[in-house]
């Protein structure tokens, strides 16, 4: 067995229209090791929340994984029964969405929906799952857990809720959190308090983390490694810290100079921040060639022809671009 | 809470007194009253006597003060005398509001225990073959004229199979019933069908539900502890108004099976002008509709914690 | 036309619907007897035959020809009743959202009213003080069934009102008539359309249950509601006198139901606005 947490070979996504599939995502490798940081990064549309889905088993109609293999450590997901990946899903995988205001039952106490993971996976009773409940709150830092335990969702402020999914997801140590845009939609002042929260709790337990972000900056700041994903193709992949100082693909070097930099100085009649200009294709308006082509500053004439391989690069990582070829 | 609460009933007090005004001013002030349509009916009545009917009945005191005289005797519980009979009204009422209330409530059993599934079998299965029919059979309750198949019921489950019996109330056994309610119970079936299934729908593909899919639960737990509770809510407001108004509703299939309820007691005394009973009815019948709602009311603020804690 | 097939209720609605209209407007061509003066006792309650396609009624007048000529009273009542209630419902509505206060209170106060009283014992109530006929119908309907657009022109207004071209048109020095007119109502008219269409059908059913009652269109006019009225005493020995004039209001109000919900999905595609 090998020591992957999870493992995605050659996946694609489709859109099923009329009968007939349009790949939304298509082709993602990706790997991560126990007790990894990785990050995933894109504009929204790229495909990245739907990568994350499908790993969670997650996807709805029409959507569905059409290819490859999903492999969470070592066992294809799709050979499971549903029986043996409902106990996978939440005990060994977990996930946090992107709205703490909708992602709570409204009509259950905090305390019945984290207890409802011990009752589901560790067979606790009600009792046991209550106490563990207020562990489990205290774990995340809400304060008076204990009086706590009885509030609704609607009673609690946008990071007081998202702490309680993090509670949720992280109740039966799982070996991997998926962690979806998780301060998105939160006040500035407390993101970094709950990335922090999410990391610190992660690493004790050894808890690999898939981060999907549209903030380069954040998850270069934080991962191991980053992952970014334009039009539903993985196009380059490198460590955290390299991918900051040489960008390879066009489109990565784009989101880098789109990222406000302290210590950099203006010159005059430069700008700022750079943007890349246009926007992304939308799924049925996939065509032949390399996806960023259009937008692309250093397009070559075959990049509208054909679709670029994934190649590795000299320094480690990976990348799809005809310039490295 | 208890504030809302009391808003609520002070609301259903004034739609009362309005309702009790409006009804009453429809009756004093457009022409034609019990005594004219009692010539009508005896063209031999004699002017003076009828004069004298009228002065019995109080038909001469001036408007306003019926009015108050009416809404005081109300709130003594005294809802006057029939002009036809002489009888106090509260005591016609008696009676037939057990029988109505006692039809509501099978109906209203009928529509739920039929309407409720069908509308989750629909939205389970959206967009299939089950759901259109769920849903063609849904808007075809709602376009029958209740009287028809009532009709229908009759000539089919009485005259044909002669299982059941054709109408009356009998010795007030079950046998009666089921006709009567199934009739009324048929277009409240369809819209609950149609509610569950949007509500059903509109619960499904919330995030909370997506949350608690990916706690690795099974489908019959998800349902039961996450969707039923949730899309009852949206479920409930529309079962209290549709029980709330088949006092009201049941006159037209009342009268069609001699049903002895409110109904059919509004009808008679609409024929006959008889206006303390059709106010009666009338006071019954928007009573009913308050109460239910206000009954809802309570439920939300005790199954929905959102309202429970504001 | 094939984006038609793609829509089965506004397909289906909007045939039923034209084709209840076609019958109507072309009543004296289709109906083989005259509904009110062919009576003949001879042929009282024959049974379906090539003569009388849907039997005979207790008089003998061909039931196919009444109900063929009852839908011109069905549809001039519905349509007639529908416009009233929409015109009341719609300037109680529009102009309750757009003043607000007292007035707002009160027009709100008054659809909860007509919301605690069914409309049909409402409509009882009038047509006992007004009399039967095809006048007092259309006050007694016309006046207590539009609850519902009241409550829907309302709440779109109150969106609507403070969406830039309304507060252009006010800066411009339009007076509120003009606005409300003028600026809001064609913005609003989508789901009024929709509201108005069902309500044509519960017009239609109404009308039909009134004069089953005896307190609606007078006999020997052809109402498919007072077609039913002695439907129950004749049930044993001639059941088609009750089954086609039902069949004829069932499909009537059906038509317009579907007819409203396609007109919905149209407008609508995501189903966020329901009923």
């Amino acid at each position: 067995m090998s020591d992957d947490v999870l493992r995605i070979e050659d996946l694609t996504i489709a859109l099923r229209v009329e009968g007939r599939d349009h790949p939304a995502v298509e082709g993602v490798n990706l790997t991560i090791g126990r007790g990894e940081v990785v990050g995933l990064v894109g504009e929204s549309g790229c495909g990245k929340s739907l990568t994350a889905l499908s790993v969670a088993g997650l996807l709805t109609a029409p959507m569905h994984v059409s290819n490859g293999r999903i492999l969470i450590e070592g066992q294809d997901v799709a050979r499971l029964s549903n029986r043996s990946l409902r106990s996978l899903r939440g005990d060994r995988i977990a996930m946090i969405f992107q709205e703490p205001m909708t992602a709570l039952n409204p009509l259950m106490t905090i305390g019945d929906q984290i207890g409802e993971m011990f009752v589901l996976h560790r067979g606790l009773g009600a009792r046991a799952a209550r106490k563990a409940a207020i562990a489990a709150l205290d774990r995340v830092q809400v304060p008076g857990a204990a009086r706590r335990v009885d509030d609704y969702p609607h009673q609690l402020s946008g990071g007081m809720r998202q702490r309680v999914m993090i509670a949720i997801a992280l109740a039966c140590d799982p070996a991997l959190l998926i962690a979806d845009e998780p301060t998105t939609a939160l006040d500035v002042t407390i993101q970094a308090e709950i990335i922090d929260l999410i990391l610190e709790l992660c690493r004790e337990q050894g808890t690999a983390v898939l981060m999907i972000s549209h903030d380069l900056g954040l998850v270069a700041r934080i991962c191991n490694r980053v992952a970014v994903m334009y039009a539903g193709h993985l196009i380059e992949e490198q460590a955290a810290e390299r991918i900051f100082l040489s960008p390879h693909h066009p489109y990565t070097r784009g989101l880098v100079g789109a990222l406000p930099r302290l210590g950099r100085r203006l010159t005059e009649g430069q700008a700022a921040l750079t943007e890349i200009p246009g926007t992304v294709p939308a799924i049925l308006d996939y065509g032949a060639g390399c996806r960023f082509a259009p937008r692309c500053t250093r397009v070559m004439a075959h990049c509208a022809a054909a679709t670029p391989e994934t190649t590795q690069l000299p320094q480690g990582g990976r990348i799809r671009c005809f310039l490295h070829d | 809470m208890a504030l809302v609460l009391l808003r609520r009933l002070l609301q259903a007090v004034v739609t009362v007194a309005v309702v009790i005004t409006l009804v009453f001013l429809i009756f004093s002030v457009i022409p034609g009253d019990y005594v004219s349509s009692l010539m009508a009916e005896k063209r031999s009545l004699d002017p003076a006597v009828a004069e004298r009917i009228a002065a019995e009945l109080h038909l001469n005191d001036p408007v306003p003060l019926r009015l108050g005289q009416y809404l005081v005797g109300i709130l003594h519980g005294d809802l006057g005398l029939s002009f036809a009979t002489q009888q106090p009204v509260t005591e016609m009422l008696g009676g037939r509001i057990w029988a109505s209330f006692k039809l509501a409530c099978a109906a209203m059993a009928c529509a739920i225990v039929t309407g409720l599934p069908l509308g989750y079998i629909a939205a389970a299965r959206q967009n299939r073959w089950i759901d259109g029919l769920a849903m063609v059979f849904a808007v075809s309750g709602l376009s029958v004229p209740g009287f028809w198949f009532g009709l229908l019921l009759m000539y089919v489950f009485s005259l044909q199979l002669g299982w059941l019996p054709t109408f009356g109330y009998g010795q007030g056994g079950i046998e009666h019933l089921i006709l009567p309610a199934l009739t009324l119970g048929i277009a409240p079936m369809a819209l609950l069908a149609r509610t569950t299934r949007a509500a059903v729908l509109e619960t499904k593909t919330a995030d909370f539900i997506r949350t608690a899919r990916s706690k690795g639960m099974s489908e019959g737990r998800l349902v039961r502890k996450h969707l039923a509770r949730n899309a009852f809510m949206l479920i409930l407001t529309m079962i209290g108004l549709q029980f709330g108004s088949m006092m009201g509703g049941s006159v037209v299939i009342e009268s069609l099976f001699a049903w002895p309820g409110v109904g059919s007691l509004l009808i008679q005394s609409v024929g006959l002008r008889d206006i303390p009973v059709v106010q009666g009815c009338i006071l019954v019948i928007v009573l009913f509709f308050l109460i239910v709602n206000t009954l809802v009311d309570v439920a939300y603020l005790l199954i929905d914690p959102r309202i429970r804690y504001k | 036309m094939l984006k038609l097939l793609a829509r089965p209720n506004l397909a289906t609605g909007g045939a039923i619907v034209l084709i209840a209209i076609l019958v109507a407007v072309f009543a004296p061509l289709i109906a083989p007897h005259d509904p009110i003066t062919d009576a003949n006792l001879m042929f009282a309650e024959t049974a379906p035959d090539a003569d009388f396609l849907m039997g005979t009624d207790e008089q003998g007048r061909d039931i196919f020809s009444r109900i063929v000529y009852g839908a011109r009273i069905a549809l001039t009542i519905g349509l007639l009743v529908e416009l009233m209630n929409t015109i009341i419902g719609v300037a109680l509505g529009v102009s309750a959202g757009y003043f607000g206060g007292w007035w707002d209170e009160f027009v709100q106060g008054l659809t909860n009213v007509m919301l605690a009283v069914p409309t049909i014992v409402f409509a009882l109530a009038l047509m006992a003080v007004l009399g039967p006929g095809i006048l007092s119908l259309l006050i007694a309907l016309g006046m207590t069934d539009w609850a519902y657009s009241c409550r829907i022109s309302r709440a779109q207004v109150l969106t609507m009102k403070s969406r830039p071209f309304v507060q252009a048109a006010r800066t411009m020095g339009y007076g509120p008539v003009h606005i409300m007119a003028r600026e809001l109502l064609p913005n609003i008219a989508g789901p009024l359309v929709v509201v108005a269409t069902m309500g044509i059908g519960s017009a239609i059913m109404a009308e039909a249950s009134l004069s089953f009652l005896g307190l609606g269109v007078v006999p020997p006019a052809p109402s498919w509601g007072s077609m039913l009225a002695r439907a129950r005493e004749q049930l044993i020995v001639a059941p088609w006198v009750a089954v086609f004039p039902g069949l004829a209001i069932f499909f009537t109000v059906l038509g317009f139901n579907l007819l409203g919900d396609g007109l919905r999905d149209l407008l609508d595609p995501q189903g966020r606005s329901k009923r």
